[in-house]
């Protein structure tokens, strides 16, 4: 699979997208979602929402477990993905385009979020998820 | 997990085969097996209108032979195993002096004097040690066959066909649960119509060293018909749909087949004594004068899916609000691939656990999300 180069990804496995007008796409990786096997329920923030850098936010429900949505940046929820609400498989059928999660106006973020080569580097080594 | 557990996990026969496969690989019960290869609604939804390949290596097989060895079962499992004809089948359990489950089995009669134990591959150790210890002063042997197996099992509505192109058997002639040795693909199988996912099918046990040919073979005869390789976690569903109990789940040794609403499997008819008799007849009389919780379906309203271990909630209202109480707890959870919908096993109490009963949530992780009690199984296959 392959990471693309413009997105920037947290340890948790977000993908978080350059800002335009202040405000970032974010989703889960294909690593995750493939990690996760078949989405199907997806809670994700309100919007107007507050969300904190590393932070859970929302949770994704496959068919065999629950894991918490975090959020990779600091900032204010300003619109979710309802198709992907509707349609949880969007998540493994297209988790960097039509399976992203939420929106969300940049406040902060964290230093430690990864290229896509580093990325790609630390899922590759990364034998749990 | 005793404490003899191999850090290693154990690998089947088809264990590379998996790997070229793609296969997402999971511990389970200490080997390690395919819980997936793409997936895994896309593998329930094959073996319910296709076809589906496993690999079930793991469970335990245990030969007992001898001029007593139907006298040995009868005493040590809870069904009438004397009975079972040659080339039958049976579906039975194994409890302890209190009555506990140690285990649920399938008992294949082979011949006059011989049988096969199919045991979890959890509780095969288990099951090894108690038969052999109730084997005491029979003149049967009981036999650790757990390397002798690998199991391929082929389930799904095509399967009969997939499987007749591969051989002579008679398979038109074997009913379900029955069983009888043949040659597959040119393989020496005891082929098996049984399963654990609610269709039509077969399992094939075969010697580790044939699997591979025969899992390649099966592949090949089974493409034009849509069959797919399917891993563990279709199968958990599969049998979820099918109102099939998992031991671990919906079975363990602080519950007898009568609290589990399996007391069919125990037969006091039979000669003799057997292991639990006393126990299971007070097991008996209890659940006809104060059944105690009861298994039930639950099928979700909204998508939020229960899994293991969730209370069962009635009261106050759905969404939460006072006067809520714990009335029963979930066993097993998935979304239903053929439903559409968060299905559940649970233990409820008997005054929620008619069918249609209304006013019923699932407390999800605080939520309190709305479910209707439903006759198992959620799914019968059209016969």
């Amino acid at each position: 699979m392959s990471n693309p180069q413009e997105l920037r990804y947290s340890k948790e496995h977000e993908w978080l997208s350059g800002a335009a007008d202040g405000v970032s796409t974010v989703g889960i990786t294909e690593h995750a979602a493939n990690a996760l096997g078949d989405v199907v329920y997806v809670q994700l923030p309100e919007v107007g929402a507050a969300v904190t850098a590393g932070e859970t936010c929302g949770e994704l429900e496959s068919t065999k477990s629950v894991s918490d949505l975090y959020s990779p940046v600091t900032g204010e929820i300003t619109e979710v993905n309802q198709d992907v609400v509707d349609d949880p498989a969007l998540v493994n059928t297209a988790p960097f385009e039509g399976g992203w999660l939420f929106k969300v106006r940049v406040a902060d973020e964290p230093e430690d979020l990864l290229s896509a080569d580093e990325y790609t580097e630390f899922s590759g080594s990364d034998s749990g998820s | 997990m005793s404490s003899n557990t191999p850090v290693e996990p154990r690998r089947t026969a088809l264990d590379a085969l998996h790997r070229s496969l793609g296969a997402t690989m999971t511990d389970f019960a200490g080997w390690d097996m395919p819980l997936r290869y793409g997936s895994e609604r896309d593998e329930h939804l094959a073996v319910r209108s296709r076809a589906g390949l496993f690999d079930l290596s793991h469970m335990g097989e245990i030969t007992v032979s001898g001029p007593q060895a139907a006298a040995l079962l009868d005493f040590a499992l809870v069904g009438n195993i004397g009975g079972v004809k040659t080339g039958r089948a049976r579906y039975t359990m194994i409890c302890r002096a209190d009555g506990g489950i140690l285990d649920d089995l399938i008992v294949y009669r082979l011949a006059d004097t011989a049988y096969l134990i199919v045991a979890n591959a959890s509780n095969a150790q288990v099951v090894l040690d108690a038969v052999v210890e109730r084997a005491e002063g029979f003149d049967a042997e009981v036999r650790d066959d757990r390397d002798a197996y690998a199991l391929i099992a082929v389930q799904g509505p095509e399967s009969p066909g997939i499987l007749k192109s591969l051989t002579d058997a008679d398979l038109d002639g074997l009913k379900y649960y029955a069983g009888l040795p043949g040659t597959v693909a040119g393989v020496p199988a005891l082929i098996a119509r049984t399963g654990y996912t609610g269709e039509d099918g077969f399992e094939l046990f075969v010697a580790p060293a044939d699997a591979a040919k025969l899992w390649q073979a099966l592949t090949d005869a089974g493409a034009p018909a849509g069959l797919v390789p399917c891993g563990l976690s279709c199968r958990d569903t599969l049998r979820l749909e099918a109102g099939m109990p998992l031991y671990g789940n919906e079975l363990s040794t602080s519950l007898t087949p009568f609290d589990a609403g399996l007391g069919r499997v125990v037969k006091f008819e039979k000669e003799g004594d057997f292991v639990g008799r006393e126990a299971l007849s007070e097991a008996a009389a209890r659940a006809e004068s104060q059944p105690p919780r009861v298994l039930v379906g639950l099928v979700a309203e909204g998508r939020r899916v229960p899994r293991a271990g969730y209370p069962v909630v009635a009261g106050g209202g759905v969404g939460g609000g006072g006067g809520v109480e714990v009335v029963g707890e979930v066993t097993s959870g998935a979304p239903s691939p053929t439903l559409g919908r968060p299905i559940a096993m649970a233990y409820v109490d008997a005054a929620h656990s008619a069918p249609g009963t209304t006013g019923v949530g699932v407390d999800i992780r605080g939520s309190h999300e709305p479910y209707e009690v439903v006759a198992l199984p959620f799914y019968k296959r059209q016969r």
